[in-house]
Formats: C-alpha cells, structure tokens, sequence
C-alpha cells in the first residue's frame, strides 16, 4: 500500500515535470515555410531561458535565422562569445540548445560545410537587407546590424514584418 | 486509497508552485549583501563594505576603456544601454527596479560575466560588496 502510494508520488511529480518542461520549452507549433516573403508572418516560438539568457545582452535572435549547425556552434564557444564570456550553466545551455536546434531554419545557409555564426552573413539577412542605403548602417542611431530593435520596432516579439519597419532618421 | 493519491497529487503541485516561486525573489538584496560579506570576511585585508569606494569602483574606467557605469550609467537608478549592441538594460539600483540583487545565482553570473568584460578578471568579494553597498544607497 505505502509502496503504492509511493509510486503515485512518483508517477505526479513526473507528470508535473514533464508538463512544466513541455511548456517551457516551445508555446507554438514551428510551422515552417519554405520562402522568405512571410519572414513577418510566420509563427513566433519563444522559451523563458532564451529569451532570459539571449535576450540580456541583444536581441533574442529567433532561433529560424540560422540553422541547427550553426546554433551548435555558437552554444559550444559561449566563452569566446563575439568578445564576451558568455558561459552559462549547462542545464541552461543543453535547454537553450535543444530549442534553438528544434525551431532552427532547416536549410542549409553554407555549402563550404563551415557553419555561419553571424546572422548577418546568412543570404536570407543579406537578400532582405539589399534595399538598405549604406548610410542606414552609419547612423549611430542603428549602429551596428546586429541591432535589429533600431529599424524592426516589433523585434523583441520576434516580429520582423516589413510593416513594422521603421528607419531611423 | 483515492484520498492519499489526491494528498500525494496536492503535495507535487504545492511544491512545484513553491519552487516557481521562489525562483522568482528567492532573496532580498540585503540578504544577498550579506552572502557576500560572509564569503568577503573571510579573504584577507576585509575592510567593511563602503559605498564610496563601491561607487567609485562602480565609475572608473579599467581595461578596454570600460567601467560599469559605460553600460548602467552614472546613475544606476536610471537605465543603461548595453555598450556594443544598444540594448536597454534595466536599471541596476533595487530602489528603482525591484527584481535587482533577489537572486543570488544570477547576482553571482553577471558579476562574473561583466568583472571578466570590463576588468579581464572576476571581481573580489570586497568589490562586489562595496558595489552593492553603494547600488543600496542609490534613490530613485
């Protein structure tokens, strides 16, 4: 009897687990789309330690502009982080990992085998960006194209629709 | 039998939403100023925490050209902007943003991650602690 109740206890703190892990880990469904014109519209996914890791420091980068290669490559060189130690703990790195891999844009960005780690590098950024004057990324308003939040007004929801472009002056 | 499978189920939620909790203010920053002053008093030379020489530790620039005010300001009751990629960073005094210094692995995390960026090294207890002294001076 006790050992049942036992295994009850068990079998619910499992289930709670499963449950609080499950939600953390993804919100939305990743319905991906196989051509750029949508970039705006498609569904946005999120995950608290993402967005609480990756989010302090920059933009969140939604895990679709780079593919699973890359993000393994970035999570592995967090110590030498674009200049910056950015090592975390491991639960928190396998969890961001797991999610930016599962969401990961599922083209390949590359064929020099060589994975991309700047966005920026990626022939999506650059095709979408060609219209931009070379004046836009001097504005030290802009500063830098890592800087999404400076034109994409929307970006920290992962929203990067033309519509809510605004360039600053 | 039902009835202990229901205790059993109310004690997982009970703890489950205990530990959500506390992960969100799992301490106080008085309580966090005091964790570091139990590992400071024990390193040599331990004076007791001044928030002078934590505000001018806070306002010197070091390596790189880099002190903590570069991102937090000189006013840590106001918000910061992230030196390379512009992002907002909240203010750093717990009197004006009061999730600030409630949990100490995260205090521990970014002290380490910004000592290494701007001093190239991990800060003392000493100049953790007079830093926070001097964060719990600063007023809206």
């Amino acid at each position: 009897m006790l050992f049942n109740v036992k295994n009850f206890t068990r079998m619910f703190a499992v289930v709670v687990l499963v449950i609080g892990v499950t939600m953390s880990v993804a919100h939305t469904s990743d319905a991906r789309a196989d051509d750029d014109e949508d970039e705006g519209q498609r569904p946005t996914v999120s995950n608290a330690k993402w967005k609480g890791e990756c989010g302090a420091c920059h933009v969140a980068y939604p895990p679709r502009m780079l593919p699973a290669e890359s993000w393994r490559a970035i999570m592995s060189g967090l110590d030498k982080h674009f200049g910056s130690n950015a090592g975390l703990d491991a639960a928190s790195a396998n969890e961001i990992t797991a999610f930016l891999e599962k969401n990961a844009d599922a083209r390949k960005h590359d064929a020099s085998g060589k994975p991309l780690l700047r966005i920026t590098e990626t022939r999506g950024f650059k095709s979408e960006h060609r219209e931009v004057a070379a004046r836009v990324w001097k504005n030290p308003k802009v500063k830098s194209p890592a800087n999404c939040t400076a034109c994409h007004t929307q970006a920290e929801s992962g929203d990067f629709n033309e519509d809510n472009v605004k360039i600053p002056k | 039998m039902m009835l202990r499978v229901f205790f059993a189920f109310g004690l997982v939620v009970t703890v489950a939403a205990g530990l959500t909790a506390n992960s969100a203010f799992a301490e106080t920053p008085v309580e966090v100023l005091a964790a570091i002053k139990a590992e400071a008093s024990g390193t040599p030379g331990f004076q007791e925490f001044s928030a002078a020489r934590g505000e001018s530790f806070f306002k010197t620039k070091r390596n790189h050209d880099l002190s903590c005010s570069t991102c937090h300001t000189d006013n840590p009751a106001a918000q910061g902007k992230h030196s390379e990629t512009d992002k907002i960073i909240k203010p750093l005094a717990p009197a004006a943003n009061e999730e600030r210094f409630t949990d100490m692995k995260k205090v521990a995390k970014w002290f380490k991650r910004n000592c290494n960026d701007v001093l190239d090294r991990e800060c003392t207890p000493q100049e953790k602690g007079d830093v926070l002294a001097y964060l719990l001076t600063v007023r809206k």
